[in-house]
């Protein structure tokens, strides 16, 4: 008796989630008055903080529009947030049922490249645009293996190379740096990309990289190769990476009395990288980011202090970038004249200086943007300047 | 001989009928492709948790290294239908994704099998990471980067026909001789080769068998979710497996099967709850736990449960 009661509970849950499932994806027609874009980003999982800033950024662009009317003449836009896990099995999954559906008109997220990839032939199957504004590696993303540029794939960000070369291009003009010392996370494509691209550029102006040293992410004491370091002859020391161990390589680093100024790309940019390196050692500090604070563009100096009333921090580069994804979009749509996906790719394809808190972009004919980069310093675990280069 | 049977067609008839009903309502557009995905996630899953059921709940081996078989199958795949994107491709690569996974399976079970429960549990979690840095660092696999726009070739048919193969071909493999000496070795190691069982050639065997099945799950994987990169087989890779395992039942495939669907309904149901759907998953784990520590099924198939109500409801407990 207990087992058939068992069996008829499990029936019973089983039932209940097929009927639940099909209403999820059946139900809320699109209202004529509304335009539905699909959110799929990291909102739990390995880079849920990277997921729910974008999201927190989007959200507040797409509340601005609509406070403000709306789009094409008064529709509001609904966003449909989903949440991946990080995941690309999951992303995959959601945007296929995002886009099953037939009613939204784009597709924004994930936000890194893997994950982004993997929602990449549901798009192009769809035909509806998909935009990224994080996913920065080189290969693959906007321009399939052939060399063809994906017609509705798009990004906001600039590349992995593009911030190897401009670190490479600060080093040697405005540091006057010569020689160079590489010491990048070897299990991450992100960081092996960027020191590829610092080392090529680095040695075609002039300059020489005289070592390269490889650490694994989550390592933590890295001791025994800075103390080789030491020994070298160098004037910078390219770390390319993510911000938990490039904080403990600063601080152990200044430690051992390695003076020399320390570069990074966008990885360094957290809070935590300074509470890792303490204040004193992250000094002279810098690296290559989509946005700073610092800038006193009246638009970037509007969105900080909005941004600060309405939850009380300073907002990062990934709440930036996804503010600027949720204007670009409502600006795209706007272009377009239409609430239609075909459109809106052209649009989005068509893009001429689009101007955003991360800076003034354009779209290139393989879909990449062109965007100048922030270089900020830090002093004494503070943000002194920021210079556009 | 023996094998038309009443049991067998009813069987027979039963999968037909799943098949067919799911293929209609896919054709009627009720099921549609956002559904077809979580058909093919129940599919993988139902392969990885009947291979691994082999290896744990039948022959007692406690192993945490699953999804390294499974991302051995899935990169071969990958790797050959980046090559060759047509069927041929894809069914090769299915065979020799399992293939490559069964002969790494015998070359790390020959040393590691002689090691029992806990100490097993580690070699096979350690096999696994050896398994996953590799495919990390080579150039082959793309790295940490991992491979993507991979074609996608695989379908609901194909899935449910290798799930259908699996769930088959162990449950044969258990009421074989071969099997039922790995069932004495989980029972009793030791009263078991005092009957003159070779133990260890039974547990290579199973081992062999549970990673071929888990390197076609992984296969299919690949060759229907485009993207591929090492971090997606880790060791929660392998514990999601297990927990479906357990949570079914260890030594039921009928408990694997119906956990694997369950999970898997589960996990897409939650998607819409995005905050707290780990909590409810694990609670609902616990949950089941508690009440059925034995899990879903215990050690009993459907095909018993069928043949005790057959035979009068007094059988019933």
């Amino acid at each position: 008796m207990k087992k058939i009661l068992a069996i008829v509970c499990v029936l019973a849950l089983a039932g209940g989630m097929l009927s639940a499932c099909g209403k999820d994806s059946g139900g809320g027609d699109a209202k004529s008055d509304t335009v539905q874009i699909g959110v799929n980003y990291e909102l739990t999982g390995d880079v849920a903080t990277y997921g729910n800033d974008s999201v927190n950024g989007i959200k507040m662009a797409i509340d601005e529009v609509n406070a403000n009317g709306g789009v094409l003449g008064g529709k509001q836009i609904e966003l449909i947030v989903k949440d991946d896990k990080s995941d690309p099995a999951e992303s995959t999954s959601i945007e296929e049922s995002l886009m099953g559906d037939g009613k939204i008109v784009a597709a924004l997220g994930p936000a890194t490249s893997g994950n982004f990839r993997a929602v990449i032939p549901i798009a192009t199957n769809y035909g509806i645009p998909v935009i990224s504004s994080s996913a920065t590696a080189d290969d693959d993303i906007t321009v399939d293996k052939n060399g063809n540029v994906r017609e509705f794939v798009f990004r906001t960000c600039f590349t992995d190379s593009f911030q190897g070369k401009t670190m490479s291009n600060f080093a040697f003009n405005e540091l006057s740096a010569k020689k160079a010392v590489i010491f990048g996370d070897t299990s991450s494509d992100y960081a092996k990309g960027l020191a590829a691209n610092f080392k090529s550029n680095f040695e075609s102006l002039g300059g020489a990289v005289v070592g390269e040293e490889g650490y694994v992410a989550k390592d933590k004491d890295f001791n025994s190769v800075l103390t080789k370091i030491k020994g070298q002859d160098f004037d910078v020391l390219f770390v390319p990476g993510y911000y938990q161990e490039a904080g403990l390589i600063i601080k152990q680093a200044r430690e051992l009395g390695i003076k020399q100024p320390i570069l990074g790309a966008d990885g360094f940019d957290s809070p935590e990288l300074v509470n890792l390196a303490g204040a004193a050692n992250a000094t002279d500090i810098y690296f290559s980011n989509h946005y700073s604070s610092l800038d006193k563009d009246p638009a970037v100096v509007k969105f900080i202090e909005d941004y600060k009333a309405a939850n009380g921090t300073e907002p990062g580069a990934f709440i930036a970038m996804g503010y600027d994804l949720g204007k670009y979009i409502v600006d795209a749509i706007e272009r377009a004249g239409a609430a239609d996906a075909k459109a809106i790719a052209k649009a989005l394809a068509e893009t001429k200086e689009f101007s955003g808190v991360t800076g003034t972009f354009s779209v290139d004919k393989d879909h990449n943007v062109v965007k100048s980069a922030v270089v900020i310093k830090l002093e004494n675990g503070a943000q002194v300047s920021a210079t556009r280069v | 001989m023996g094998m038309i049977t009443k049991k067998n067609i009813l069987i027979l008839l039963s999968i037909v009928a799943t098949f067919a009903v799911v293929q209609v309502l896919r054709t009627m557009n009720i099921l549609t492709n956002f559904h077809e995905i979580t058909l093919a996630l129940i599919c993988i899953n139902i392969i990885l948790a009947v291979s691994l059921n082999l290896i744990t709940g039948f022959t007692g081996q406690f192993s945490l290294g699953h999804a390294g078989f499974m991302s051995i199958g899935a990169y071969t795949c990958a790797l050959i239908l980046l090559k060759y994107p047509t069927m041929w491709g894809f069914l090769a690569g299915i065979i020799a994704g399992g293939i490559a996974s069964a002969l790494v399976g015998i070359i790390i079970g020959l040393p590691t099998l002689r090691l029992k429960g806990d100490y097993l549990a580690i070699a096979t979690l350690g096999m696994a990471e050896i398994i996953r840095v590799i495919f990390l660092n080579i150039e082959i696999t793309g790295g940490a980067a991992g491979l993507a726009s991979i074609p996608r070739i695989a379908n609901w048919f194909w899935m449910f026909f290798f799930a259908v193969i699996s769930v088959v071909f162990i449950n044969n493999f258990i009421k074989s001789s071969p099997g039922r000496a790995c069932i004495s070795i989980r029972e009793d190691e030791i009263a078991a080769e005092s009957m003159g069982i070779n133990s260890t050639k039974y547990k290579v065997m199973s081992f062999a068998i549970g990673a071929f099945f888990a390197g076609i799950g992984g296969g299919l994987y690949a060759s229907y979710f485009f993207f591929l990169k090492p971090n997606l087989f880790g060791f929660l890779k392998s514990i999601d497996m297990l927990v479906i395992v357990v949570l079914g039942g260890l030594g039921s495939l009928t408990g694997s099967v119906v956990a694997a669907v369950l999970l898997t309904l589960l996990t897409t149901f939650l998607q819409q709850f995005t905050a707290v759907r780990m909590i409810l998953y694990a609670l609902l784990l616990v949950v089941i736990m508690i009440f059925r520590p034995k899990g879903i099924m215990g050690t009993s198939e459907i095909t018993d449960l069928l043949g005790r109500i057959g035979r009068g409801k007094g059988r019933v407990e």
